[in-house]
C-alpha cells in the first residue's frame, strides 16, 4: 500500500492546474477534515497504512493537506485529502485562526488561500468530518463545521457528507449514546442542505472499520452488479455468509448473508447475534497481518495471507485471495464435501469476479466502453 | 465447551460502545474471562482481618491439595502481579501501569489441562520470620519464581534471593527456582546479556560462600510487552507435567513424519506451550503459533453462535440425508494457514478442551494435507491417552 500512496504537498498539486482532474477514471476525492489532533491521520494510516492504533501516537500534525492515491477495487481510486487542522480552518474564511508561528507557513497561506478553497472544494465526492470528542470547545468546532459545510455547498454541492464522533474510548461507557447522540443532533442542525451520515468511532476497537467499510461501500463504482454475483455465488455453495474484502484494508466492501437460516423458536435466533461481525473480522485479520509480516519478514504493506481455512463443529469458514483487489471469506454449515464443493466454486467464480474488479483487464474495447458506463453512474 | 469452538465467553450482547475499548493485539480482548477461580476473593471476603504476611492462616483447604503451585515472590514492583494478569487474566500490558501494589498473598486456581495455583506475593513479606510456616507455603510447591527488575537495582533482590533459597535448602532441597530477569524490554541484547551473567555469578558465589552447590536454579529474560513471559512460563510449567517426555517424543514423532518445522502444543487459555519438538524454539514460529489461537478464538467468538434446530435439520436432510456430526471429517477445530510466501504454512488441531497442536509445516504441505491430517490424527489420539493416563494415576 505504501507503494501506492504518494504524498503529494498542496504546493506539488498547485504547480499543475488544478482542471486537470482525468475524468474518465473513476476518481473520487474525499476529503478529511476535521479539527488539529482531531485523529484525521490516525484513522487514515490505520485503515490505508497497516498502522496498529498504538503506532498513531508517532504522527505530528499534518501540515496542509497529505494527498494519497488509494487504488480500490472496481477501478476506483481515491484521492484522500488528509488537511491538517492547522491549516485548512483558514480555507474555510477564518482568518482569526491565522495564530501561526510558521512564517513560511503564513506566506503561504495567504499567496494561495483563495485558489486553494476552490481548489480543495471542488470536485469532492465525499467530505469525512471528525470530530474530537475530548474537544474543549464543542460550539467553536460546530462553527468551523459550518463554514466548511459553506464552501463545499458552493463548490460541491452534491458531495456526501460523513460525520465520526470520534475518540469515544475516552467517555465512559454509559455515557456514549446520549453524547453521541446529542452531538449528533446539533451537528446535524448545522449541515445546511447536507443530510450528513453519523458515525461513533474510535481507533481502538472495530467501530472505526465499520464508519470506513460504509462509506468504501458508497463509493465502489459498481458494487450492485458485484453484490449481485456475491448473492448468487452465496446461493449457489449455500453458504451462510458471503465476505468481501478490500486487499488492503480489510475492510468490507460487500457482504450477503442468507435468510435460509430458519426458526420458530423465539429463544435461538434466526441471526447471527454479532451484528458487528464485519468490522471485527476486519479488525482481527488486520491485527494478525501484524503477526505474520514479522513471521515471514516481509513488510506489513506486502499481501500476506493466501488461503486460510477454519473447520469447526458448528460451522466452517475459509478466505481465500480472490480477485486482484479483494479477498473473498465465506461462512458454511460444518461437513466436508460441503466445504470441498464451495470451495471450489469459489476459485471458477474468481474470473467473473475479476471482470468486476478491474475492468480494465478485459479486452480494449470492451474495456473503453464498459468504463464509461459505470463512470456515469 | 472448549474455548476454541465457543470463543471467549461474553457477558452480555455486545452492543458497540458498552464494551471496553480493545487494546493493541486481539489477544486483549476479553480480560478475566477465563475459567480462572478467583481465590483471593475469597480470602479477602472470609478473612478481612488477617494480615497477609500470615501466609500460614492461608494455608489451602483440602481442595488445593496435590495442585502444584507456582509462587511469584521478589522485591516491591519487580512486576509479579503484572505477570500474572497478563498470562493468566489476559491483562493488556499496558494496563499493568494501574495495579496497586500487592498487600496480602493472591491465589488464583487454574484450571486447565492440569489444574495448579499461581501465588502472587506481597514484595516485603519476609520469610525469615520464624513464626512462618513454610510448610503451608512450600509443602505443595511446582516451583519458586523469583521476578527481579532488571531496570532498577537488583543487589538488594539478590540478597534477598539468597537467603529464602538458603533457608529452604535445608528442608526443600528439591524446589525449582526460576529467575525472571524481568523487564527486559528496552534493553540493549548484550546488555541483558551482561545483566544475567551479573546475577548468575552473585547467586552463585554467595551460595557456594554458604556450601550450596548446584541448587536448582534457572534464568529467564522476560517481560509483559512481549511473547518472552508466555515462553518463560511455558519452561517453568514443562517441568511440571507428567510424562513430558512422551508429550515431546509424540511431538517429534510427528515433525519427523510430516517433516514439520516445527510443533506446539498449547494451552489455549494461557498460550503457554506445555511441549514442543526436540527442534530448537524460536521467538517467531511461537508468537505466529500463539496469535493464530487468537485468531481462532476470536473468529469462533464470532460465528460460533448457536444456530436454531430447524436450520440443523434442514442441513441433515436432502441431498445430504446425514447426521451434521457424521458430515464432518473432524469432530474437533481444525484449521490452517498458508501464507503468501508459500513457504511455511500452519496448521492447528484441537486436542480437547484445554489444549491445542499447531505446527509450522513445510512447503508443500498444504497440498498434501489429507496425508498431514491423518498423522496428526494419530499423534492426537497419543497425546489424549498421555492425559488419560495421568488423570487416573491422580
Ligand atoms: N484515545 C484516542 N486517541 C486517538 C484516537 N484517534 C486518534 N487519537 C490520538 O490523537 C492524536 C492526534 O491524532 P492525529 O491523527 O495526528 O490527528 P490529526 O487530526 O491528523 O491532526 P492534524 O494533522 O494536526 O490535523 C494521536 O496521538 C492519536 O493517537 C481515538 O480514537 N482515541
Ligand atoms: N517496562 C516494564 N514494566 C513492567 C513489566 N512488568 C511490570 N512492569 C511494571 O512494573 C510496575 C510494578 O508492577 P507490579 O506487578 O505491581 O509489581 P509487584 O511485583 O506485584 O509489586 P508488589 O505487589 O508491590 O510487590 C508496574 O507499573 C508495571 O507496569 C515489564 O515487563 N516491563
Ligand atoms: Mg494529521
Ligand atoms: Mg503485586
Amino acid at each position: 500500500m505504501e507503494a501506492q500512496m504518494d504524498n503529494l504537498t498542496m504546493q506539488d498539486k498547485l504547480a499543475s492546474s488544478p482542471s486537470d482532474e482525468p475524468r474518465k477514471q473513476k476518481k473520487k476525492k474525499v476529503l478529511l477534515m476535521g479539527k488539529s489532533g482531531s485523529g484525521k491521520s490516525s484513522m487514515r494510516s490505520i485503515i490505508f497504512s497497516n498502522y496498529i492504533a498504538k503506532d498513531t501516537r508517532r504522527l505530528g500534525a499534518t501540515i496542509d493537506v497529505d494527498l494519497s492515491h488509494v487504488k480500490f477495487l472496481g477501478n476506483l481510486t481515491l484521492n484522500l485529502w488528509d488537511c491538517g487542522g492547522s491549516v485548512y480552518l483558514k480555507l474555510a474564511g477564518e482568518e482569526e485562526m491565522l495564530t501561526s508561528t510558521d512564517a513560511r507557513q503564513d506566506a503561504f497561506m495567504e499567496n494561495y488561500l483563495s485558489q486553494q478553497r476552490q481548489h480543495v472544494f471542488s470536485n469532492v465526492g465525499v467530505l469525512i468530518y471528525v470530530f474530537d470528542i475530548e474537544s474543549r470547545d464543542f460550539d467553536r468546532d460546530l462553527l468551523t463545521y459550518r463554514s466548511i459545510v459553506a464552501a463545499l455547498s458552493q463548490f460541491s454541492p452534491t458531495a456526501n457528507v460523513y460525520i465520526l464522533i470520534h475518540k469515544m474510548d475516552l467517555v465512559v461507557p454509559n455515557l456514549r449514546e446520549d453524547i453521541y447522540n446529542d452531538r449528533v443532533s446539533l451537528i446535524r442542525s448545522k449541515s445546511d442542505a447536507f443530510d450528513p451520515t453519523p458515525f461513533a468511532t474510535s481507533i481502538w476497537d472495530q467501530s472505526l472499520y465499520k464508519a470506513w467499510a460504509e462509506i468504501i461501500h458508497d463509493l465502489v463504482p459498481n458494487l450492485d452488479q458485484i453484490e449481485k454475483h456475491l448473492g448468487s455465488l452465496g446461493k449457489l455453495i449455500m453458504a451462510e455468509e458471503v465476505l468481501l474484502f478490500e486487499r488492503t484494508s480489510f475492510l468490507v466492501v460487500s457482504s450477503w448473508t442468507s435468510n435460509a437460516i430458519i426458526t420458530s423458536d423465539k429463544d435461538h435466533p434466526a441471526q447471527n447475534p454479532t451484528y458487528d461481525r464485519n468490522e471485527r473480522l476486519s479488525n482481527i485479520i488486520k491485527n494478525f497481518k501484524q503477526s505474520t509480516s514479522r513471521y515471514t519478514g516481509t513488510p506489513k504493506s506486502a499481501e500476506q495471507l493466501s488461503i486460510f481455512d477454519l473447520k469447526m463443529p458448528s460451522f466452517s469458514m475459509f478466505l481465500i485471495k480472490f480477485t486482484t483487489n479483494t479477498y473473498l471469506g465465506v461462512v458454511l454449515p460444518p461437513g466436508e464435501e460441503r466445504y470441498n464443493a464451495a470451495k471450489l466454486n469459489c476459485y471458477i467464480a474468481r474470473t467473473q469476479f475479476e471482470d468486476l474488479d478491474s475492468p480494465a483487464r478485459k479486452s480494449a474495447d470492451r474495456a473503453a466502453s464498459s468504463t464509461e458506463i459505470v463512470a456515469e453512474s | 465447551m472448549s474455548l476454541l469452538q465457543t470463543g471467549r465467553r461474553r457477558t452480555k450482547l455486545d452492543h458497540s460502545y458498552n464494551d471496553r475499548p480493545r487494546q493493541g493485539p486481539f489477544r486483549h480482548i476479553s480480560p478475566a474471562q477465563l475459567s480462572l477461580e478467583r481465590v483471593h476473593e475469597q480470602n479477602r471476603l472470609g478473612t478481612p482481618k488477617k494480615d497477609g504476611t500470615k501466609a500460614s492462616e492461608q494455608a489451602p483447604g483440602k481442595s488445593a491439595k496435590g495442585k502444584p503451585r507456582l509462587l511469584l515472590m521478589g522485591q516491591r514492583r519487580s512486576g509479579k502481579s503484572s505477570i500474572s494478569s497478563v498470562v493468566f487474566h489476559k491483562m493488556p500490558p499496558n494496563e499493568t501501569l494501574f495495579l496497586e501494589s500487592t498487600a496480602r498473598i493472591q491465589k488464583d486456581s487454574m484450571h486447565s489441562f492440569m489444574d495448579f495455583q499461581v501465588w502472587d506475593f506481597p514484595g516485603q513479606v519476609d520469610f525469615m520470620d520464624p513464626s512462618f510456616d513454610l510448610d503451608a507455603i512450600f509443602g505443595e510447591i511446582g516451583a519458586l519464581i523469583w521476578v527481579i527488575d532488571a531496570q532498577d537495582d537488583y543487589l538488594e533482590a539478590i540478597t534477598r534471593l539468597n537467603g529464602t533459597i538458603l533457608n529452604l535448602q535445608p528442608s526443600y532441597p528439591n524446589v525449582n527456582i526460576e529467575v525472571f530477569i524481568h523487564k527486559v524490554d528496552g534493553l540493549s541484547d548484550d546488555y541483558k546479556l551482561d545483566i544475567q551473567r551479573d546475577i548468575m555469578q552473585r547467586i552463585q558465589d554467595e551460595l557456594s560462600d554458604h556450601g550450596v552447590e548446584n541448587a536448582p536454579i534457572n534464568f529467564h529474560l522476560t517481560s509483559i510487552y512481549n511473547h518472552s513471559i508466555f515462553e518463560a512460563f511455558s519452561k517453568v510449567i514443562q517441568k511440571l507435567i507428567p510424562h513430558l517426555s512422551t508429550l515431546e517424543n509424540l511431538l517429534n514423532d510427528l515433525c519427523r513424519a510430516c517433516r514439520f518445522e516445527k510443533a506446539y502444543l498449547f494451552d489455549v487459555l494461557s498460550k503457554i506451550y506445555i511441549a514442543t519438538d526436540a527442534s530448537p524454539v524460536d521467538m517467531p514460529s511461537y508468537e505466529i503459533c500463539s496469535d493464530y489461537i487468537d485468531v481462532i478464538v476470536d473468529v469462533s467468538e464470532i460465528y460460533g453462535w448457536d444456530r436454531p434446530k430447524e436450520y440443523i435439520k434442514s442441513l441433515e436432510g436432502p441431498p445430504w440425508n446425514k447426521k451434521l456430526e457424521d458430515q464432518t471429517a473432524c469432530k474437533d477445530a481444525e484449521s490452517a494457514i498458508v501464507l503468501t510466501d508459500g513457504k511455511r504454512p500452519i496448521m492447528l488441531r484441537e486436542v480437547n478442551k484445554y489444549l491445542a497442536l499447531v505446527a509450522i509445516m513445510c512447503e508443500g504441505s498444504y497440498e498434501k494435507m489429507p496425508t498431514v491430517i491423518m498423522n496428526v490424527e494419530g499423534t492426537v489420539k497419543g497425546l489424549i491417552e498421555v492425559f488419560e493416563i495421568t488423570k487416573e494415576r491422580r
